[in-house]
């Protein structure tokens, strides 16, 4: 398709301003203004929607298609969400007001969003108090370790290394790394659980924390927990919960109450909040009693009135981790999501995560071994290196199903499953959606079988078949004007 | 798999082969099969100076980064500018054309750290028995 | 009753003797019970219409009706219905990140537009797909500048945005960094200062543009004197004033972020927004974030894929160039419908609206007895004013007014409490900028 700078026309503009109703008083000095021709395309404004538009329909997306993207849950995101973020008494509201004098009263509505928010994640997660201005996952993350740095300067530790399972998601170590920590790996044991020796073996008095999933990104609810726990913190660490599986266990279980001294969730993994092509998100920070005084300005904060003003004064807090109160439309929508489906709602959700992928499980392990052989959380982990024998690897199988109208699930993660497929359904998928997959992958099973060499052209039914990613990687043609210049 | 007799080897799959004090060193066949595509090879500087089993440099693929470690101790005295503009150059000649640094080695001795080629032949086959974790069992 | 989940009880029934259990509670039999929920006490759901009703009545709790005359980095710009429109679209919204290319070809193109468009205005070579948001695009910019450089020392201008200055101390607070910031000297960097600092230790010059009080500069010289130093400058701009204004690649820039809510995104009480970064090519390597590249595919035809990604936190893990993951792909997509709707000379028109009015109003409020405008420093469409007494209180007074007044800067800056920081948007009219005057000469009286 082309792109919109190669649809512009000189003389083509989509969108009609004001004439000015004020009179020129004063002009920009040469030496200040742009002498570079401003290069954006000159098109109208049906040219603009139109191709939006047609971009648009080049996209799988959860509204069109199933989705069951593993770790990275995507469940349908509920429509009246968005009519509530749009709100003009949200949308329209400026930042700053807050911050003017008196100005807390002009935005009562929206505190009152925040500290609710905080308050129902808290009682979720079992934590003692929440901000809710990291803006993504991994933002949350490097605040939670920064809490953890703050804890241990103010008691007067020397902490040098943050403890990762080898099944963690990149950004564990990548924000313990930006934070300044070394970082140790701990391999798994046999059923997919952190290897409590290896975990005694790395830990010392320099261990800061660890952090880890739970139920992990294997699909599997570790339930040494308690023992991991005990043995993290007899070192004076803490235990930092990646709350990106939180959604398979809602009220059923709590990070705060199995040894967790604090969490980040993605609001849009667990509480239904679009994930927009790769965000905006939204990574809230929770915490126990002991890291409370820590956590980020501004606090929202109650009146014994019923009034809500922000609280900047805290001498131990972290600081700024943000401009502002965290991505509060994404963080409103969850509050539409959890106001909507309640506590009972909530748990529901959870129940049927779980059903779901251990139905999905059940159907497909007899064409595709599962990698850990138990009960599985909210999603699945196969591994295809029967078929990659065959020439068939898990790519292939990925590309087989998006000629079935299916994304496919995540390939290749976690890192310690090879030829790993990561099946994550969710809870709002119908059984026949399910069936639908399922039907799809013994499809995928069977042509593995009788003709091999037929995957490595899928994609066919898309407008692209598979581009060639070496190149891409090689020219880095990364912006319509320099490759042409 | 293309091992040469008189290069010496590392567990990581760099090669080494010296000739008068001076050490050419490489990824081997494994690493660059491994790798995939080489889209990128951060070059190091010249003159610098490395220890052994220290990290050398890094090189991409498409999906992968892999660190690359220096088999000996000694300086940078040259590196192979061709990979800047065609890093597939090692995919197509990993032993030879596709070298990545020469090394003025600073102990000889180090030398009895790294595996001849016939050892780094079984430690190939040792791979290959126990391929990582196997899921299907 | 839950809109969002499809098994029935039968679905239920069936799907158990699948699996081979007989309850549901069968499959959390991993979870001990001691490691049961001590509570887990929420409120009862609510109906849809109950959840909307509920969110009207909040939103209706905050003020809708002042005239909105304050900025600080954040501004009330017009957002075109289109880009509302197509970004409701849930081809967009709904799609995760795009890792599968063949089912994903329109946020990838569309991000694709985005770099070129964010190129296109700051003049830069490269951008990535975008970062959470202006403050912390400064700081990975930072970060970048700390590792190109292998230097320990920042020296940040005065002018660059309180806000961004206080998160990027927080960030650095225990990186063993040295940071020295610099004062304005009459709203502009303070050359002399700068030009002391400048070392071999220095990593980069942070400055920006305009700054946090409105002015505009040149920094082409401070450019010249850093990389003279082997420092990189970064710059953090205003997208809006790149209409007019000299370009950070014009002056040399070596890194530009920026805040890109501007580009057709709602105030959102701070979020989302939109992080924008540009870099000269040599640097494109050590950028953070996505990057969308061009190629072919099998048959050669052209198309779109995340590209570099071995710098990046899922396959480079703690030595990953940032720990960034999600970033704001959908704001991204949306500042591009803007940049694409506004074109070469709407943009431009955008600009020069904001200039103009917002030069007539420091000419009106210039005129008002006892409240002082600068002149000396040339500004774009915010601007400084000292008032007779504190800002704070003139603010609270013109809010009863229907004023939003302007930003007092006191809040951030020792010594100004009377000065009020005023931003004026194409969006002002005349007469709502002669009646804010006129409210305002009452309320300095």
């Amino acid at each position: 398709m082309k792109l919109i700078f190669e649809q512009s026309v000189r003389g083509r503009q989509g969108f009609k301003l004001p004439d000015s109703d004020v009179p020129v008083t004063a002009v920009i000095a040469g030496k200040y203004l742009r002498q570079a021709e401003l290069l954006l395309p000159e098109v109208s404004e049906l040219d603009v929607v139109r191709h939006f538009t047609r971009l648009s329909r080049l996209n799988f997306s959860l509204d069109a298609n199933f989705y069951p993207l593993g770790s990275c849950t995507m469940k349908y995101n509920p429509k009246f969400t968005e009519k509530a973020a749009a709100m003009p008494g949200f949308a329209d509201l400026h930042p700053l007001l807050p911050q003017l004098k008196g100005g807390e009263r002009y935005v009562q509505g929206a505190l009152e969003v925040l500290y609710d928010t905080e308050r129902w994640l808290s009682e979720i997660t079992g934590m003692k108090a929440f901000t809710l201005q990291p803006l993504a996952g991994a933002h949350g993350e490097l605040t939670g370790i920064m809490l953890m740095a703050a804890y241990h300067k103010a008691r007067g530790n020397k902490k040098k290394h943050i403890i990762v399972p080898d099944s963690a998601h990149g950004t564990n170590p990548a924000s313990a790394a930006v934070a300044g920590y070394q970082i140790i790996s701990v391999a798994s044991d046999k059923k997919g659980g952190i290897d409590i020796e290896k975990l005694k073996a790395v830990l010392t008095v320099e261990t800061a924390g660890l952090m880890m999933t739970c139920p992990d990104t294997h699909g599997v609810f570790n339930s040494s927990i308690g023992e991991i726990s005990r043995l993290v913190h007899a070192v004076d660490g803490l235990m930092y919960y990646d709350g990106a599986n939180l959604n398979a266990t809602l009220g059923r279980c709590r990070p705060g109450d199995v040894g967790f001294d604090l969490v980040h969730l993605n609001l849009h993994k667990t509480f239904g909040t679009p994930h927009g092509g790769g965000g905006p998100g939204a990574g809230p920070v929770g915490v126990m009693g002991k890291l409370e005084k820590f956590l980020p300005v501004s606090r929202v904060v109650k009146r014994p009135d019923g009034l809500f003003y922000l609280d900047y004064g805290h001498p131990d807090s972290i600081g700024y981790i943000a401009s502002f109160y965290g991505n509060f439309a994404i963080i409103l929508r969850a509050y539409a999501y959890m106001l909507l489906l309640g506590g009972d709602g909530l748990k529901e959700t959870s129940d049927h995560a779980v059903l779901n992928a251990n139905y999905l499980m059940h159907r497909l392990k007899n064409n595709y071994p599962v990698a850990f052989d138990r009960i599985c959380m909210h999603e699945c982990l196969f591994s295809a290196t029967k078929h990659a024998a065959r020439g068939v690897h898990a790519i292939d199988i990925a590309k087989f199903l998006i000629d079935q109208g299916i994304h496919p699930p995540t390939v290749y993660f976690p890192l310690t499953v090879k030829e790993a497929i990561m099946v994550e359904p969710t809870e709002t998928e119908s059984r026949e959606t399910l069936d639908f997959f399922v039907d799809a992958m013994i499809r995928a099973d069977a042509l593995a079988r009788t003709d091999p060499a037929a995957f490595h052209d899928f994609p066919r039914t898309m407008p692209i078949s598979r581009p060639d990613e070496t190149r891409a990687a090689r020219e880095m043609n990364v912006n319509f004007f320099a490759s042409r210049a | 798999m293309d091992i040469i007799e008189h290069y010496l080897y590392t567990k990581e799959h760099e090669w080494i082969n010296i000739e008068d004090g001076v050490g050419t060193v490489g990824i081997t066949e494994y690493a660059q099969s491994a790798l995939g595509d080489i889209t990128f090879v951060d070059l190091p500087h010249t003159d610098v100076e490395v220890e052994q089993f220290e990290q050398l440099t890094s090189v991409e693929s498409v999906k992968s980064a892999s660190d690359i470690f220096s088999p000996m101790s000694g300086r940078i005295i040259d590196v192979n500018d061709k990979l800047a503009d065609d890093p597939g150059l090692i995919n197509r000649s990993c032993s030879d054309k596709g070298w990545i640094v020469k090394i003025e080695v600073s102990d000889m001795d180090e030398s009895s750290n790294l595996l001849t080629a016939e050892e780094y032949g079984s430690y190939l086959e040792s791979l290959d028995r126990n391929g990582g974790v196997d899921t299907d069992e | 009753m839950n809109p969002y989940i499809a098994n029935t009880e039968q679905d239920v029934q069936t799907m158990l003797g699948v699996i081979g259990v007989d309850s549901i509670d069968a499959l959390f039999a991993d979870i001990r019970p001691e490691h049961a929920p001590r509570s887990f006490d929420l409120p009862a759901g609510l109906s849809e219409f109950e959840v909307i009703e509920r969110l009207r009545r909040l939103a209706s709790k905050n003020t809708g009706a002042l005239i909105p005359f304050i900025g600080g980095g954040y501004y009330d710009h017009y957002v075109p219905a289109a880009c509302g429109a197509i970004m409701s679209r849930g081809e967009f919204y709904t799609a995760y990140t795009p890792y599968q290319p063949e089912c994903s070809q329109g946020t990838l193109q569309a991000l694709f537009e985005y770099q070129s468009g964010i190129c296109a205005l700051t003049g830069m070579d490269v951008a990535n797909a975008s970062l959470y948001d202006g403050g912390t695009a400064l700081y990975e910019a930072m970060m970048m500048a700390l590792r190109v450089t292998g230097r320990k020392k920042i020296v940040m201008d005065g002018g660059v945005s309180p806000i961004y200055r206080k998160l990027i101390r927080s960030y650095t607070h225990n990186l063993h960094i040295e940071f020295i910031e610099t004062p304005v000297a009459h709203g502009q960097t303070d050359r002399a200062c700068v030009s002391a600092l400048m070392d071999k230790d220095v990593a980069a010059v942070i400055i920006q543009n305009p700054n946090f009080f409105g002015v505009i500069d040149d920094h082409a010289d401070i450019v010249a004197q850093a990389h003279a130093s082997g420092a990189l400058v970064i710059a953090s701009v205003y997208p809006v004033a790149l209409g007019l204004l000299k370009t950070p690649a014009e002056m040399g820039v070596d890194i530009v972020t920026g805040e890109g809510q501007s580009l057709g995104l709602p105030l959102n009480f701070g979020g989302p927004y939109l992080g924008f970064m540009a870099v000269r090519r040599a640097l494109i390597r050590q950028m953070p974030g996505r990057i969308v590249g061009e190629t072919v595919d099998a048959q050669g035809r052209r198309c779109f894929v995340n590209t570099l990604q071995a710098r990046e936190q899922h396959i480079r893990r703690e030595k990953a160039t940032s720990n960034i993951c999600t970033n704001a792909a959908l704001c991204a997509v949306q500042a591009s419908v803007f940049m694409a709707l506004m074109g070469r000379q709407g943009f431009r028109q955008l600009a020069q609206l904001n200039f103009d009015k917002a030069e007539y109003a420091r000419r009106v409020l210039g005129n008002i007895p006892g409240v002082e405008v600068k002149r000396s420093s040339p500004t774009f469409n915010e601007f400084t004013v000292y008032l007779p007494r504190d800002a704070a209180d003139v603010v609270e007074e013109m809010i009863l007014r229907g004023f939003a007044a302007g930003f007092p800067l006191g809040r951030y800056y020792e010594g100004m409490n009377n000065y009020l920081l005023v931003a004026v948007t194409e969006k002002r009219t005349k007469s709502e900028i002669e009646a804010y005057a006129a409210a305002l000469a009452e309320v300095v009286a």
